[in-house]
Order: C-alpha cells, then structure tokens, then sequence
C-alpha cells in the first residue's frame, strides 16, 4: 500500500448520462472525436468527447471498429478450428485467450487435463501477464509522453523485454504469435529442461531491468503527477460494471480469479493478489508493476515444480470434425491479463454437432472500457488520454 | 559601411551554419535517440545514415500542399513561415565570438525575447487558421503554455542584464569574461535563474516536458495537423532553430558565451551551446510531458516567485558586492 | 546606431526570404491533385461533426491578466535593470517596493483561486 488518495467520490458517481441543456445554455461545447484513427485509442476506438474548452463535459464511446464477427464465426467452426481464431482476440496475451476457449471446452466435455499440461498453462499465463503488463505499461507512457519523446523509450525498453518472452514461446511452438498451443484436455508442445533454464534466464534479466522502468514510471514525478487522482474509478461502480483484473484491484476490491476460482494449477500454486487502494490511474500502473514481480516469482515456482507425465489426456485429433457435442452448456473463466476472459459454449451446432450452437465472450477489456462514461468527465483531453493508456483495453477482444 | 558589411556578412554565415546545424541534428537526434532505445537508428541513407536528414528534406518538398477547403488560406499559409522567420531572426544579436556576430545590438535582450515570444503567435495563427479541433486546441494551448513561461523566461533573463548593467549579450558575455560565469558566480541568484531560464527555454521551443501544443498523442499533431509536406517542415525546422538559438542565448546569457581556456572563443561558444542542445534532447527522450494546467501552476505558484526574488537578489549583490563581480 | 540596425533588417529579410523560398519550393514542387475528401479537416477518421469555430471558453483568463500585469512590470523593470547601477540603493527601494505590491497581488490571485484550472 502507497499513501494514495482515497477516492473522492465514495458514495455516489458522476452520472455519465449528463444533461447538456445545462452546459448548452451557458457557452457552446465543442464536439471532438477521440478516434477511430487517433494515436492514443489503442487499436481503433472512437470516444465521443463534448469539450469545454479542454474539460470534458460528456464522453460517448463507440467500440465495434474492429469487430470481426467471430462469435458468428465460431458457430460454423468446428471445435478444433477455433483456437487459433482467439490468439486474435487479445493480440497482446493470445495464449490466455486461447485457454479461456479450450477450459471451456474441457468443461462442457468434462475432460480431465494432466497435471503437468495444468502447469504448463499457468507457467504460460504468467509469463504472457508479464509480457501484457510490460506492454501496458509502455502504451500508457506514449500515451502520456508522445511517440517522439520519453514515452517511446521506455515503450521500446518494454518491447525488448516483450521480445523476451516471445521468444520463449517461440521455442516451444515454433509461433510468435499464433501459438495455437492448446487443445482440447492439455497442451500440444512439451516443454524441455533447456527451456526452463532460458525461461529463468529470462526472468532474471527482466527483473534485473525492473528498477530502471520503475524509475521512468512509477518512480518519475511527471510521471505521478500526470496519473496520480487522475480517473478515479469507484470500487463499488467497478463491480457494478463488471470491471475484472488490474483495474479492479486498483480500486481497493480484493478479486482474482486465480485464488477465488482457482483453474490451471492455481488451487496447488497459491498466489498474492495484488490490490491498491488509490482507484486512479497511477494505482492501475503500480497494480500491473507489482503483478509483474510477482508473475515472475510465480513462474520460478511454477518452474521449480512442474510435474513430470502426460500433456494431453484427449484422442489426438487428426480431424477437424472430429470432436462432436450433442448438448449441454458450459460457462468457463480465467483471469488474463486484462481480467476476467469468460468463454460461454452452448453445444449442438454445426455439422452433426461439430460445432457449438452459440459460442459467447465475456472479454474483460470490453468492461474496463464500460467506466469511461464514467471517468472521463471532468477531466481534461490530456487525462481521458491517461484514462484510456490505463484501463489498458485491447481492441481486438473488445470488439471480437 | 564596413560594419555593416561585416554584419550582413556574418549574420548571413551565423544563418546558414545555424540552419545546416538543424538539418544535421534530424539525423543526429534519431541516431541518439535510437542509442536511448536500443536500435540502431537510421542506417541505409548515406554512411552511417548520415543523408537521412537530405533524404527526409527531399522526400518532404515533394508532398502535396494540402489546404483545408474552409482553412483561412492567407494565414494558414503565413503561420509556417511567420514560425521560420522568428526563430532564425533571433540568431541575430548572438554573440560567437567577439567577431561572430551580425549586429551587437545595444538592447540584445529585449530583441532576443521579443522576437522569441512572437513564435507563439505563429503557432497559435496556424492552430486557429487550420479550421480544425485538434489544431484549435493546440493554438489555445500553444497561448496558456505562453502566460506560463514567459514572465519566469523575462524575468530570469533579467538576472545577467543587473549583474552587467546592460542589455547588450555581447556587454553580458564580456562583463563574464575573466571573472566567471553567472551561472557559476554569484551563485545564488545565477544558478537558479540559469535553471529557470533553461525550462523556460524548453517550454518556448515546445520541447518534452513541455511540448503540450503539439501532444501528438492527445492533439494527434497539434498545430502542425493539416500541415503537409514543406509548410509541417517549416514548422518542424522553425523549432529546431529555436532551440539551437535558444541553447546559444543561454548559453550566452549564462554560460559565458565565448570565455574559455586554451581554445579559441568560437570553440567555446560552439561547445557550450551544443552541450545544452543536446541535454535538451536528452531530456526530450527521456521524460514524459506536463498537462498544460499542471505548466500553469507550477510556473505561477514556483517560477514566477522564485524569479521575482532572483532579480531583487541580483539586485542587491550588485549593491553590496560591486567589487566582487 | 544604424549599422547596429541594419545587419538586423538584412538578417530578418534574409530569413523571411529564405523561409519563403522553401515554402514556395514546396508549393512548387509538389503534386497537385486536390480532391474533396482531402481537403476535409482531419478528425481521428470520423467526419467532423459541430461546428468548429466554436467559442473555446478559456479556463485560464484570470491567468491571462496576471499575465498582462506581469508583462508590463517586466517592460518596467528592464530599463531599471540596465541603469541600475547609476540607480543604486535607492533604485533598489524603490523596485523593491514595487515588486512587493506585485507579489502581494500575486499572493492574493492564488489565495483567490485565480491560479487554479477552472473546472
């Protein structure tokens, strides 16, 4: 805990649904949109802002410009087809969104995974929390710095330790990007011993790095003073929007999937759940910061006691049809980086049930984003800036 | 007649190393701020990239000129030029060296702020004749950051003109030569307004920390949104140039221009100018940027205090302590 | 006093010249193939809605006459601190004096609230 503000509206929130005859009456508002094709909406994205001068009276905003409509896709999919569809989801942390599809599945077929392939995805989910935190901290200090300015250093210094990491998962699925490294009950690659040793090599040279970012970021006084009170989001409000993960626990509620509903070898691996009390944007930053540390002791642990034995406990597949479901529904959740990423499957779809009827994502960015009505008025062009870098949402699992 | 010669002759030759300093430092700035981020920069263009800088000037000359069909065009199209005109007009009253310089002007200072403070007006022209929010917003933000820095900027600059008894840079850097340099000596009303002078500097050229009107990620491009091609160029040159000169003035002002040992003064003057040049950039790629309003408190509530006490202490070492000087 | 002012006029006219022979090499050089669509004011991609010559209301004006007010001191206080030497004690009473009425106006816009964003 850092001597933070507590938030200064603890018991009731700005209404976003503002009546604008009030501020019409008075001077004029300038209407500004914020994106589709700005430099700071991270992805595309489109805020509605009705600006006094630079304060914002109202914020409107519009998702849908990177929608892709892949729910409807999966309903022609087969089962076995949809994984590498969702590494596009989250473009940031592709392996979380593929185990929040494939746990799903797991559960509607009631398939057992193996002890070790339960590690491996936990050891991958942190290693991607690390990389996704890193990158999320490097957006924000573009956002608040500028593309030519310190902002990109430190953003290209994250990048490098990104690089790091997706070198890693490079080894052992031969993809940067699409992994495609989970399937229906385990994993499809093993890991070997030399892996382990370049991931702690790895870890080692990040957490080496650490302080000097800290010192770019958290620790600089522009840095604060830019994010510190800046889009102070409720506790009480965030639940009520469904606001999961860092920015949740920024705002002083104690939540995370991996130790309230533990999946993957999170019930045998017990983890510190980071929270901060502030609500603003500078306690998102220190959440993801001290989750980084963290993820990196988890993955020493993780590493330390990865069991030996099988990785997947279903038939091989060998056909794109092959894996067919005739009923029932199943609703799964892990907490990714952003949050909690829910994959809802209701099965009996497709051609002779290869498909699910009607597959549903609950993507956590899309939540985070929900609070911007909320946050943004009142606060200057420069903050709604600093409020979007710090809810830290992924277009591509927003509009999906 | 002769000084005349020798001025325009200068001035000329000040204009032309100083624009060519710029150019270079296009390339210089993304070499060094590669190093910063671990890449390599620009590498293909020349050695050592070192063309980078011809190639972007050319590539630019040849970009459309587009005007926004409901921009004002007659100040949309003088902004940029207006920009140019007043950073590279400073370079006037420099002193290099007791030699280099066009016009030893009797009220140096004045001039050098004066024609300094006319960039904002500029800016803020191209900002409202763009006929665009973001470019709006940046003009008005351009005028804020103005009512910021100037009087700290003014004031701070005060500080050599009382320790010299004149306006003239060349009577300031002579008064520093042999003795010491304000920033140095008296210290305590030099190296603080050494400090303030040099933020205030940073904020007049739009630089990190302060490069609020141009907040790429917030205004998108500031001002400079509907510029293209040469017009974006001259808005882009105008503030390298201001922030050599203003580098130079400081340096000037402060730093004791031309004084040094075992080199001639020009290579003192050169030296000290780039080192503060540089630094500038330095800064530039490491920080992040203020929030106009957070500019506006800390300049009124800190600097401008703070630079009223420097020049009444300036002052007053200047009454107790003439000799000392 | 004129070959002190002189070199100046030839360097501001050297400047102004050779900002304008670059915008006009730009002008010249460049294509011309103005379209519709390119000459709309940017805004993020999306059309621009509402009027864009709208009144700003500046949060900063009571800033903005401090500002005048400072300016004008420091318009006074330079010719002070070029003679100031032939001035002396008295010329420092005198500036201190009216520097203090200058800060206590200060003091008493922040106490006001005059220094703060208008939110």
């Amino acid at each position: 805990m850092t001597s933070m503000q507590t938030p200064t509206h603890t018991l009731k929130w700005p209404n976003p649904h503002l009546d604008m005859a009030a501020f019409e009456a008075e001077g004029e508002l300038m209407l500004l949109h914020l994106g589709p094709q700005h430099p700071s909406t991270h992805g595309v994205f489109r805020i509605d802002l009705y600006l006094d001068g630079e304060v914002i009276v109202k914020a409107v905003p519009f998702a849908g410009y990177l929608h892709r409509g892949v729910e409807k896709l999966m309903e022609r999919l087969t089962y076995v087809q949809q994984t590498p569809i969702v590494d596009k989801h989250d473009y940031v942390a592709p392996m979380t969104s593929e185990q929040a599809l494939n746990v799903a599945f797991e559960k509607l077929l009631g398939v057992e995974v193996p002890r070790r392939a339960r590690w491996l995805r936990s050891l991958f989910a942190e290693l991607q929390r690390i990389a996704s935190h890193l990158l999320a901290l490097g957006t924000l200090s573009i956002d608040l710095g500028g593309a030519l300015g310190g902002g990109s250093t430190l953003f290209i210094h994250c990048f490098r330790e990104r690089e790091l990491i997706m070198d890693l998962f490079e080894e052992v699925t031969g993809a940067r990007f699409h992994y495609n490294t989970h399937t229906i009950g385990g994993n499809r690659h093993d890991v070997t011993p030399e892996w382990a040793a370049h991931v702690r090599s790895a870890m080692k040279t990040i957490l080496a790095r650490l302080p000097e970012y800290d010192s770019m970021s958290i620790d600089n006084s522009i840095f604060i003073e830019r994010t510190r009170g800046v889009g102070v989001l409720d506790g009480r409000l965030a639940l009520e929007l469904g606001v999961t993960g860092p920015n949740l626990r920024a705002c002083g509620v104690d939540h995370d999937l991996r130790r309230d509903a533990p999946f993957h070898a999170y019930d045998e691996v017990p983890v510190n759940v980071i929270v901060e009390q502030g609500g603003d944007s500078l306690a998102r930053v220190l959440v993801r910061v001290r989750e980084v540390r963290e993820s990196i002791r988890l993955v020493e642990v993780l590493l330390e006691g990865l069991p030996e034995g099988p990785i997947c406990s279903y038939r091989p597949i060998k056909l794109v049809g092959q894996v067919k479901i005739a009923s029932g529904q199943a609703y799964a959740a892990i907490e990714t980086p952003r949050g909690e990423l829910g994959t809802f499957v209701i099965a009996g779809g497709g051609e002779g049930n290869a498909s699910p009827y009607r597959l549903k994502f609950r993507p956590p960015s899309l939540h985070s984003l929900s609070a911007l009505p909320y946050l943004l008025p009142g606060a200057t062009l420069s903050d709604a800036v600093t409020i979007l870098g710090s809810l830290d949402p992924i277009m591509g699992e927003v509009d999906r | 007649m002769s000084g005349l010669v020798h001025g325009a002759v200068y001035g000329v030759l000040i204009l032309a190393v100083v624009l060519t300093t710029s150019g270079l430092w296009i390339w210089g700035e993304r070499k060094f701020a590669a190093r910063l981020q671990t890449r390599l920069g620009p590498t293909i263009v020349g050695p050592f990239g070192l063309l980078q800088a011809v190639a972007d000037v050319l590539k630019l000359l040849q970009k459309e000129d587009i005007i926004p069909a409901q921009a004002d065009r007659a100040l949309f199209n003088l902004a940029p030029v207006l920009a140019a005109f007043c950073a590279l007009g400073v370079a006037a009253v420099i002193p290099f060296s007791p030699d280099v310089i066009a016009s030893d002007l009797d009220v140096g200072v004045l001039y050098i702020l004066g024609l300094g403070a006319l960039t904002t007006i500029a800016i803020f022209l191209g900002g409202w004749a763009s006929n665009n929010k973001f470019a709006l917003l940046g003009g008005m933000r351009s005028v804020a950051q103005a009512i910021s820095y100037e009087i700290p900027l003014v004031l701070a600059a005060m500080v050599p003109v009382i320790l010299a008894g004149s306006l003239s840079v060349s009577d300031i850097v002579r008064w520093q030569v042999g003795h010491h340099m304000f920033a140095l000596w008296p210290i305590v009303p030099g190296l603080p307004a050494f400090g303030i002078f040099f933020m205030a500097m940073l904020a007049e050229s739009n630089r990190i920390p302060f490069d609020i009107p141009e907040a790429e990620s917030e205004l998108v491009g500031g001002i400079t949104t509907e510029y293209t091609g040469i017009k974006f160029t001259l808005f882009y040159m105008a503030e390298y140039v201001h922030t050599l000169v203003g580098s130079a003035v400081a340096a000037a002002l402060f730093l004791g221009g031309w004084d040094g040992p075992f080199a001639p003064g020009l290579h003192w003057m050169v030296a000290k100018t780039l080192v503060l040049f540089v630094s500038v950039y330095w800064i530039r790629w490491s920080l992040v940027r203020f929030r106009s309003d957070q500019l506006l408190t800390m300049c009124w509530r800190y600097l401008v205090p703070a630079s009223v006490l420097l020049v009444l202490a300036a002052a007053l070492w200047v009454q107790l302590f003439p000799e000392f000087l | 006093m004129l070959s002190l002012y002189l070199p100046i006029l030839v360097i501001l006219l050297a400047a102004a010249g050779l900002a304008t022979i670059i915008f006009t090499l730009g002008v010249v050089l460049g294509p011309k193939n103005p379209t519709a669509e390119k000459a709309l004011p940017y805004e993020s991609g999306s059309p621009s809605t509402g009027a864009r010559n709208v009144r700003l209301s500046i949060k900063f004006y009571l800033t903005a006459i401090l500002f005048v007010i400072f300016d004008i001191e420091a318009v006074f206080l330079y010719p002070w601190a070029a003679l100031f030497r032939r001035l002396g004690w008295m010329g420092l009473v005198e500036m201190t004096l009216f520097l203090t009425v200058l800060v206590i106006t200060l003091v008493y816009a922040w106490k006001k609230g005059a220094l703060e964003w208008e939110k």
